[in-house]
């Protein structure tokens, strides 16, 4: 009833209206969003000759490639688990602020909520700049380190600095999930737990972890796909010595030219997302 | 409210974690005023020479104003586009809008680098990579989801009182909208603004599969320039970049609250 306020009264102008509005949105999705989706299927599917011209021949070749050529599981392997260790180092690195975040109170919070947030807004390009600021052979660390008269360290372009980097990238995502999920978390609980003999470090254990589970596992879902489909700090801090799947679409894509590879290696990913939703449904729920 | 005192390892372990955090973003400060031809830290020199160099680097130039001239259309048509769309899914409620909403913000559950490729081969295909309109298109599939998420939101928590009230003294459908709902909604409108802007400013990974040598934006070209060179000049630009974006979010803060235009 409330609805038709606004809306011509009659049901057949309001159809009408319903559908001019929509129009725009659709039209613009229907060619940039579902098209090149489907496309991509396809492509995966498509023949491409030794020249690189792709052909209008369907082939299970690209997918039989994927299957038996052990790169390809050593490149899901890696991405997966490098993503995994991401997950959980984030995870370590995110749940004090959280933890600290919602027990403090006033403008000291908001200032520290703003510092959270803020590198949501700067750019990834900027913040692996500074990683790499600090972690390059003539970077911060390996300044300190000749300070104190210790050898250099090799900190880029290896596996160490692309974990390091994505890590400090992915925690304002996990701590705002963190966050979230502090929400139902009552301190009366706490003080109850306190009041029947538990120490702050059991109470922690017992009491306020297993109800910050909901965030945690919302943040580690969050943190595990953006790690696996991330792009500009693996190829920046990784410098072409790490392979992951995204570096790898990227490279099939613009550098080799080979698109149905790259769509193949696309739909890898999409399953990868899919497994890991699963994964949270199924602990969710139990 | 929590008044009991934090414990002091909970602080330690809590300051340890935010310098992490915020060691990045810190660092590029003290780096953008080195006087040295190579990145390194600490500076051998101190110098401004850096903040020069942007202005003479003529592909940052341009780059810049591409990226500016981009995000400010991308900014003005995702309103264009999502504010009808907002308005029909949230006040004219058609069969299956929920599934419709779902089905309008599902580019945001996608990977960029997925994303970026679909659209790269259809577009290769229509002749619009490198092109003006193709970095647009790319850009708005991405902000559309986040506008009608927001004017949605801000739809829904206008009280529907107001407008019935105009309805039933005869306002006309159109001059309920633009007397009573529009106006009301302006924090939001006001916050999809800055949003879109920003997300179409800062957008790498798409941008890198639609430009071009015929057009770049900034981000692509910072990109570029990390890869294959080791100096200053991105710090320099850096602590621009960041001075520009915080400017915008104070602006928004000033005028409508931040609070109001993100949080609720």
């Amino acid at each position: 009833m409330t609805a038709a306020v606004a809306a011509p009264a009659e049901p057949g102008r309001r159809r009408f209206s319903v559908v001019l509005f929509l129009l725009p949105i659709l039209l613009l999705n229907a060619v940039v969003f579902f098209w090149p989706i489907v496309n991509l299927f396809k492509m995966s599917f498509i023949r491409i000759e030794g020249t690189g011209a792709l052909t209008n021949d369907t082939t299970l070749a690209n997918w039989a490639e994927m299957l038996t050529d052990s790169f390809y599981a050593e490149l899901l392997w890696e991405s997966v688990s490098t993503s995994v260790m991401i997950t959980l180092l984030t995870l370590v690195l995110s749940y004090p602020i959280a933890l600290y975040l919602h027990r403090s109170t006033g403008l000291w919070r908001t200032i520290l909520l703003v510092l959270v947030i803020s590198p949501l807004l700067t750019s990834a390009v900027v913040r692996t700049y500074g990683w790499i600021a600090i972690l390059a052979d003539g970077g911060m660390i390996n300044s300190i380190l000749a300070g104190i008269g210790l050898p250099p360290q090799r900190l880029i372009f290896n596996k160490l600095g692309v974990v390091v980097g994505l890590t400090e990238i992915l925690m304002p995502y996990m701590i705002l999930a963190l966050l979230a999920g502090f929400g139902k978390l009552d301190h009366r609980l706490e003080e109850a737990a306190a009041t029947l003999g538990a120490r702050p470090w059991k109470s922690f254990v017992r009491v306020v972890l297993p109800l910050s589970l909901p965030g945690i596992l919302l943040g580690c879902l969050l943190t595990f796909v953006l790690a696996v489909s991330s792009f500009i700090t693996p190829k920046l801090l990784g410098g072409g010595r790490v392979f992951l799947l995204a570096t790898e679409i990227y490279d099939q894509a613009i550098v080799t030219l080979n698109w149905p590879r790259a769509a193949t290696l696309s739909i890898i990913i999409l399953v990868v997302f899919g497994l890991a939703l699963a994964v949270y449904a199924r602990t969710t729920r139990e | 409210m929590d008044e009991r005192p934090i414990p002091l390892a909970l602080k330690l372990v809590a300051l340890g974690c935010f310098v992490f955090l915020l060691a990045p973003v810190v660092i590029v400060l003290p780096l953008s005023f080195s006087g040295d031809t190579f990145m390194a830290f600490p500076p051998g020199s101190w110098s401004t020479r850096w903040y020069g160099a942007i202005f003479a680097h003529r592909q940052m130039v341009e780059a810049f104003f591409v990226s500016v001239a981009l995000a400010s259309v991308v900014m003005i048509l995702s309103i264009a586009i999502a504010l009808p769309a907002a308005f029909a899914l949230v006040r004219l409620k058609p069969r299956g809008h929920d599934f419709l909403f779902s089905l309008f913000t599902a580019p945001l559950l996608l990977p960029t680098i997925v994303l970026g490729l679909a659209i790269l081969i259809i577009f290769a295909g229509l002749g619009l990579l490198g092109t003006w309109s193709g970095l647009l298109l790319a850009h708005l599939v991405i902000t559309i989801p986040y506008a009608l998420r927001v004017l949605a939101t801000s739809l829904q928590n206008l009280s529907i009182d107001i407008e019935l009230a105009a309805a039933t003294l005869g306002a006309r459908p159109l001059t309920v909208f633009r007397r009573i709902t529009l106006p009301l909604m302006l924090p939001g409108v006001a916050a999809t603004a800055a949003l879109c802007f920003l997300v179409s400013f800062d957008e790498v990974v798409l941008s890198l599969f639609m430009t071009g040598p015929q057009i770049s934006t900034l981000p692509v070209q910072m990109f570029h320039h990390v890869e294959t060179r080791a100096d200053p000049l991105v710090a320099a630009l850096s602590v621009l970049l960041v001075s520009f974006t915080l400017l915008i979010v104070i602006v928004v803060d000033r005028s409508i609250g931040l609070g109001k235009a993100f949080i609720k």
